[in-house]
């Protein structure tokens, strides 16, 4: 079937299989940041923004994107340049496979919330797994950035 | 012990490849390599244990896509391991690419080579299979001289001596004693004895298993796969596939996490038949369900401690046995075991009079178990760390008193550790430093919180090795770039730690240049110089090492040429960094003008290079403390706080040790709290996703703070041990005691669920 997506500000037409998942149809499309960690909507690796709002792209058919804007971490690279690099202080990026996913929902919560509590960032985040860095270290490096900027 | 101020070492710098990482580069195994591979899917065996009688792939062949599929009758007779060790392996040869004898529901029954991933996946549905279903053991309590036996085949092979016999379903045995064992416990005023069980826990790296093959254009298997072993997948392979070791090349790129899983050729040897069959590229991706029943998770053990003590908390003699279930295979078996004894042990060398440690592992028919950061000390410190703490309970002590007491302390030989020499030991810096930042003495004692909510604390101690003493291969190479920059290639595996950064730290710091001017390269079998691999917590310390002594192999050689070119002997000119001067001071030349004269006229190679091994494993120490909630009504426990304090020698890079601490101690966390292993009665694993085997997210781990006391390790790089490992290990015991200071009950089987706690206390109502 035939499908329209615009894709980081590009329109793309393509003829997909009507089963053809989100994730698969970017990662075809050259968006190699997005990243399939569990298969069950468990671990929140393959956000991307969907019309700006952040989605699970391996728990939803790309049809469903039809006539929409995808968003992923290819797209967005100059507004996380800010943040991520308060990450990469605190050594928090670790094997970064989870990365891209946390990069893009942390986009989304920022773009939500501006200033968030502490809670309100573990809760926001709460959906995106990672194994390496026990999670303070991400958290650290988003206060750190939230502090930075509103100095 | 003092050591000079260094400039590149002990800085919290970021990881070399972190804004590639953060921003989503593709550098992983599935976005570097070709999507027009050929997919390779396996068949997995529904049974525990069974005999394929019959397969059928007649009408799977038939499906447009399907390139071919292979049985049982296409592969290599000649059995092999998949633990990723130093030759000849521990691990007993029991392994066969695909064996008519399938050991456990997951076991590899077919391998499919398709076009796409959609014919592959239909054919997996129409391969008829007739299965001669065998009972399967599945109580690893029962597997000792059973009358299954997992492994009947007579080609069974043991490399090593390691006391396994597959007609007793053993895998190894044996027992080391020190001391007259039974005449100390008899003499003790008191002897505990409990059985303690950890359980099987999958490492959950968020990227699965996946190996992608070629025939490179020299007609080599090129294989690129997320492993933390390249030199032992070439092996391995050449094991399974009975080609050449020099016919094949390994590299990876980088590795979206490991803890050990990617220390066993879990998924390489599938596509590389495929390859070597077909002349096509050809790829794996493990689904997370592959991943968490056909992996490679931690033995499951089961640990009986005895205790001897005096009534003033002397702790006078620990006798351990330990049961461990290897599972269908006996990948690191023999192994992993052995430091459930001699890292929990040792701990306690203060006042230790004599000691036992003996064990068995078992074969069984469930997913063959494997190497899981910690490998055997996590368990063992489970039980020891936990017998310690009802001790002191029995006796009315402070728990970080009867430790004070009894722990290991610098310059003390530990019996137990194969006799080596604590050299470098600030654990009870580390029990002292804890304590205070925790504030122990005011939330040691329990407090009601009202609404049937208990706050209580918890403590536990930690050790580890740094590398395989007399075994552990580490290398380094490191070359001068005409400019006057180096590039260091490495065969460890940078798997997320952050090796390849602190690594080039190193050489930073030995060749006084800055951090940037050091590239790092690795790993791959065709460039890299040999390195065991990155496991047993060995690159810091033992390829660490190699990098100052290719750095002192590269800096004599610079010296040689500025010397030449300024017509003096090499004994009388110094390396400056960024040159070579005559002690002096008069002359100097430029490392740039000594680089490009390497290239014209020269017989230097401008390259570095050493290995180095060790005959000494120096443990890395710990405490760790927790504060929980725990709710009487609903049995949920809450971490409040978590704080440690590591002694890791001299912190090569604090951020990157910090994390590595916060990441282990979240995943002792999650095995102690919710992480289990379990298989219904037929022997089928339950928890086969995300959805059933649930890992912490970010609201489970309270909020964490390590900090560090340092020590100096005499054979270490600028000082250092390891850190990678040692940092699962405390919150196992540190959680059971707290949940025992706010139940009165002793959790002695992990994981602590609030099921288990609310059915106990409701029984108390």
């Amino acid at each position: 079937m035939e499908i329209q997506i615009t894709l980081n500000n590009r329109t793309i037409k393509s003829n997909i299989e009507p089963d053809c998942l989100l994730i698969d149809w970017v990662r075809e499309h050259g968006c190699y940041s997005v990243k399939r960690g569990c298969e069950t909507s468990n671990c929140g690796l393959c956000t991307v923004l969907l019309d700006g709002k952040p989605v699970l792209s391996c728990s939803m058919l790309a049809v469903r994107a039809n006539g929409h804007n995808v968003q992923t971490l290819e797209g967005l690279q100059e507004e996380a340049k800010d943040f991520v690099e308060f990450i990469a202080d605190q050594g928090a990026d670790q094997c970064g496979f989870c990365n891209p996913g946390f990069v893009m929902n942390t986009i989304s919560l920022l773009r939500e919330n501006p200033n968030p509590t502490d809670d309100e960032i573990r809760a926001y985040l709460s959906g995106n797994l990672c194994r390496c860095s026990g999670y303070e270290g991400q958290l650290r490096g988003i206060r750190n950035y939230l502090n930075s900027k509103n100095k | 012990m003092e050591h000079k101020d260094y400039k590149s070492v002990g800085k919290a710098y970021r990881k070399k490849d972190s804004m590639q990482l953060l921003l989503g580069k593709p550098v992983y195994v599935d976005d570097i390599t070709p999507d027009n591979a050929l997919v390779v899917k396996i068949l997995r065996s529904p049974h525990a244990n069974a005999i394929v009688k019959n397969i059928n792939t007649d009408i799977a062949k038939k499906i447009p896509g399907i390139v071919d599929i292979y049985t049982w009758e296409d592969v290599p007779k000649n059995r092999f391991a998949i633990a990723g060790q130093t030759y000849p392996e521990p691990s007993p040869y029991d392994r066969l690419i695909l064996d008519r004898h399938v050991r456990f529901a997951g076991d590899a029954v077919a391998i499919i080579a398709a076009e796409e991933e959609k014919a592959a996946l239909k054919a997996l549905k129409l391969i008829k299979v007739e299965y001669e279903v065998l009972e399967p053991v599945l109580d690893f309590r029962t597997a000792k001289d059973n009358t299954v036996l997992v492994h009947p085949e007579d080609d069974w092979f043991a490399p090593c001596a390691v006391g396994g016999d597959p007609k007793r379903n053993l895998v190894a045995s044996d027992t080391d004693v020190h001391g007259d064992i039974d005449a100390v416990m008899n003499d003790c005023d008191i002897v505990l004895e409990r059985t303690y069980h950890t359980k099987a826990y999958q490492q959950a790296m968020m990227e699965t298993f996946r190996t992608y093959t070629s025939l490179d254009r020299y007609g080599r298997l090129h294989v690129i796969s997320s492993s933390q072993i390249v030199f032992h997948v070439r092996r391995i392979l050449s094991h399974a596939l009975n080609i050449p070791k020099s016919r094949i090349r390994v590299e990876k790129p980088r590795i979206g996490g490991g803890f050990g899983a990617k220390q066993t050729a879990v998924c390489e040897m599938y596509p590389a038949f495929v390859t070597l069959k077909t002349g096509r590229p050809a790829k794996i991706i493990y689904t997370r369900e592959e991943s968490q029943i056909a992996a490679s998770p931690r033995h499951e053990m089961e640990i009986t401690v005895k205790l001897g003590a005096n009534n003033d908390g002397t702790i006078r003699a620990l006798d351990l046995y330990t049961l461990s279930n290897s599972g269908a295979y006996g990948e690191h078996g023999p192994t992993t075991v052995g430091l459930s004894g001699h890292k929990s042990i040792p701990l306690y060398t203060g006042n230790l009079e004599a000691h036992r440690f003996s064990y068995d592992v078992v074969y069984t028919n469930h997913q063959a178990a494997g190497a899981y950061r910690g490998y055997g000390a996590t368990q063992g410190i489970f039980a020891v760390e936990s017998i310690v703490n009802e001790l002191s309970e029995k006796l009315g002590m402070d728990p970080t008193a009867i430790r004070d007491k009894n722990m290991v302390r610098e310059g003390m030989v530990m019996d137990a550790y194969y006799g080596e020499k604590a050299n470098a030991c600030a654990l009870d810096k580390c029990m002292e430093h804890c304590k205070k930042i925790f504030d122990w003495d005011k939330k040691y004692p329990v407090r009601d919180m009202g609404n049937g909510k208990v706050r209580s604390a918890g403590v536990a101690m930690a050790m580890q090795g740094s590398s395989i003493s007399n075994v552990d291969v580490g290398s380094a190479m490191i070359k001068l770039g005409e400019n006057g920059t180096y590039n260091l290639t490495i065969g460890a595996a940078d798997m997320g730690t952050g090796c390849d950064t602190i690594l080039a730290q190193m050489a930073a710091e030995c060749m006084e240049c800055s951090l940037d001017d050091v590239s790092v390269f690795g790993a791959d079998t065709d460039v890299s110089p040999y390195d065991s691999g990155s496991y047993a917590s060995s690159t810091t310390y033992l390829t660490g090492k190699a990098v100052e002594m290719a750095c002192d192999d590269l800096k004599k050689q610079i010296c040689t040429i500025g010397a030449e070119m300024m017509d003096c002997d090499t004994e009388d000119v110094v390396f400056e960094g960024n040159k070579v001067s005559t002690a002096d001071g008069k002359k100097s030349v430029s490392i740039t003008d000594i680089a490009y004269k390497t290239q014209v006229n020269s017989k230097y190679t401008g390259i570095g290079v050493a290995s180095h091994t060790s005959p000494v494993s120096p443990p890395p120490f710990m405490v760790g403390m927790v504060e929980i909630e725990l709710d009487k009504y609903t049995g949920k426990v809450d971490i409040i706080d978590y704080m440690a304090v590591v002694d890791c020698g001299i912190p090569v890079n604090p951020a990157l040790a910090r994390i590595q601490a916060e990441g282990g101690i979240v995943q002792g966390i999650g095995h102690t709290l919710m992480e289990n292993v379990t298989y219904n009665a037929e022997g089928k694993p339950i928890e086969s996703s995300f959805m059933q085997y649930k890992i912490p997210t970010r609201l489970d781990m309270g909020s964490l703070k390590v900090e560090f006391e340092n020590s100096y390790e005499p054979t270490g790089p600028f000082g250092a041990k390891s850190i990678g490992e040692i940092v699962i290990n405390t919150p196992g015991p540190a959680i059971a005691h707290a949940i025992y200071r706010a139940t009165g009950k002793w959790y002695r089987e992990l994981p602590i669920t609030p099921e288990k706690i609310a059915m106990d206390l409701i029984k108390d109502m």
